[in-house]
């Protein structure tokens, strides 16, 4: 019982650095764009000083998307801790599932059908009716005791479906430019969002948000297995229908107004266990501000990588994580069944 | 049915994809009591154990100190059962301390670090009776088989309910362990525990049980002391195989011998 208070110091010192450095970021985010700001002048006009034009920029044009990235981050790290720490499986994530490509289905077929435009509430409702779907029928496939490649197997298959359905709704686009204005949704971005992008995705992100953090102590039974957790008093099957619920809205809703962004949820868990430990119950915060943070460093990275077109969010996203992907597989190459690693 | 039984099951039967695997079961099992549920691989061991314990659906009445199983919500069944699996992983490298701390989860502490004072006594006399406590700081994935299956039974003691179910909780130990587990839950059941234990060791189940369980597809073969249950006769027709016999200190030894 000794070293409990040590661990303990250290999670709480990690917790404020993250808070912090969430600060700065953020501070770093509207103050980054074709008009550069200090944090200073940023926190003058936030609250109300400087220039009219500072005011608009910080309050009107860069908030938006500051709180997008900041909430968007956050849910998609919970819900790669929450979906790892239920799966007990370091490489469960909602993108290698297909969640977010499922969600982005859902939105394009709202869009194309014409049924919605870019702002309206059928967009997260459909993305999270379809990332539901698709992590309901990933968890009915694996089963209960899903080894891991039979998981990632079936993720693939998910979102490759995902995928050709998008695919061919643009492909039956009467409209060429609209088939293009969604492939480059589609990418992932926080660009020119507005606040009522933010109030169409918060209250899904907060809902999803909540329901993750209500089940956190019972991830922890799981790290004894789905049987013995059930011998502790856990409800599984509430508890997956649960976690597939708070996933779904979390990510349905952020796909909904930014279009997919990957592969924070599977990194965020990663980069805090050697810090929090592997306790699944305490990465869920911890593994939130990460993803915030990791989100918020990638949309400020987009805006001053030099580059004649945007590079767009998700992009980027996918860029740094897919390798970091693969170094995991290379990790975990021996309950893979990949020979001894 | 004895009204000082504290686990009673009435015609319990289970029936997995179209396959009857538990057919009819009806026991009377009393505290203070070791158990041993022994029969060949298939015949419903895991079955029974895990229908006892409510984590499979059966049909037929299963009583614990008088109240139906059924009737119970799922946190005070958790309270009366500690469950040791079979196999019994732990799919994170936690810290010992915090595993064995999960027993009490069933009693509100779902928080290692933050764990009563009546919480945290249970913990260790269960990491005691182990004799777990000096790597109680270790992670479970730093130790030994052997350890590992020390550390997983303090985890079911530290519900200390008045029933403990244990599948197998000497497989794949070295023979010292599986003496040192036996004795352990010989000692529960002393403490005024009922303890069902799975077992293929039919010699462990002959020294250590005050009564045996014998399935055979799906039944209860016999069930009784050790010499009766255990008889020549019984064992040629559920396990096939003859046995040496043979007392050593006033205790039975059961030795598989031969094919029949």
């Amino acid at each position: 019982m000794v070293s409990a208070a040590p661990a303990a110091r250290r999670r709480m010192i990690a917790t404020i650095a993250l808070v912090g450095l969430i600060t700065l970021l953020a501070l770093g985010s509207l103050g980054t764009g074709p008009v550069k700001l200090s944090p200073l002048t940023v926190l003058d006009a936030l609250f109300g000083g400087g220039s009219d034009v500072q005011q608009t920029i910080v309050r009107e044009i860069r908030l938006p998307r500051a709180v997008l990235a900041l909430a968007i981050g956050a849910i998609l790290g919970l819900s790669g801790a929450a979906l790892q720490g239920l799966l007990r499986n370091p490489l469960a994530s909602p993108s290698l599932f297909g969640a977010p490509q499922a969600a982005a289905f859902g939105a394009v077929l709202m869009i194309s059908l014409g049924w919605a435009d870019v702002r309206s509430w059928a967009l997260p409702v459909a993305g999270i009716t379809m990332a539901f779907l698709s992590v309901f029928v990933l968890l009915g496939i694996a089963g209960r005791n899903a080894s891991l490649l039979l998981l990632i197997l079936a993720g693939l298959a998910i979102s490759s479906l995902a995928g050709a359905a998008t695919a061919l709704v643009m492909n039956l686009s009467p409209n060429p430019f609209a088939a293009l204005e969604i492939a480059f949704w589609l990418l992932g971005s926080l660009e020119d969002r507005s606040f009522r992008h933010v109030t169409l995705a918060l209250p899904f992100i907060v809902a999803g948000a909540i329901i993750l953090m209500s089940q956190r102590s019972a991830f922890r039974a799981l790290s004894l297995g789905e049987e013995t957790a059930q011998s502790l008093g856990v409800n599984v099957s509430r508890l997956r229908l649960l976690v597939i619920l708070g996933v779904a809205l979390g990510v349905g809703g952020a796909v909904a107004v930014t279009g997919t962004i990957g592969f924070i949820g599977l990194v965020a868990p990663h980069l805090m266990r050697p810090i929090i430990g592997h306790d699944p119950a305490r990465l869920l915060i911890p593994s939130a501000l990460t993803g915030s943070a990791l989100l918020l460093t990638a949309d400020i990275a987009v805006r001053i990588i030099p580059s004649t077109t945007d590079i767009k969010v998700g992009v980027l996203t996918s860029i740094i994580g897919v390798p970091f992907f693969l170094y995991l597989i290379m990790r975990e190459r021996r309950a893979l069944g990949g020979g001894v690693a | 049915m004895n009204d000082q039984a504290l686990l009673t099951a009435s015609n319990l039967s289970v029936t997995l994809s179209g396959r009857e695997v538990l057919h009819d079961v009806s026991l009377s099992l009393h505290r203070q009591h070791l158990v041993a549920l022994v029969g060949p691989n298939g015949a419903g061991k895991t079955t029974l154990l895990r229908a006892l314990a409510g984590l499979q659906p059966s049909t037929g009445a299963i009583h614990v100190a008088g109240d139906t199983l059924a009737s119970l919500p799922l946190r005070e069944r958790a309270k009366r059962f500690g469950y040791l699996p079979q196999g019994h992983v732990v799919h994170w490298p936690l810290d010992v301390k915090d595993v064995v701390a999960l027993g009490r989860y069933p009693h509100g502490a779902t928080d290692p670090a933050r764990l009563t004072s009546a919480d945290k006594a249970a913990v260790e006399r269960a990491m005691r009776a182990t004799d777990i406590v000096a790597f109680s700081n270790r992670r479970v994935t730093e130790l030994s088989g052997g350890e590992r299956s020390r550390v997983a039974l303090a985890r079911v003691l530290a519900v200390e309910a008045p029933i403990v179910l244990a599948d197998e909780p000497t497989a794949s130990l070295d023979p010292r362990y599986q003496i040192d587990v036996m004795t352990n839950l010989r000692d529960v059941a002393d403490s005024g525990v009922l303890v069902i234990v799975v077992t293929h060791d039919l010699g462990l189940a002959a020294r250590f049980a005050d009564t045996v369980l014998v399935m055979s597809d799906g039944r209860l073969a016999a069930q009784g002391a050790p010499q009766q249950a255990l008889s020549g006769d019984i064992v040629a027709d559920v396990f096939r195989i003859s046995t040496y016999r043979a007392e050593h200190r006033d205790e039975t030894i059961i030795l598989p011998w031969a094919g029949v």
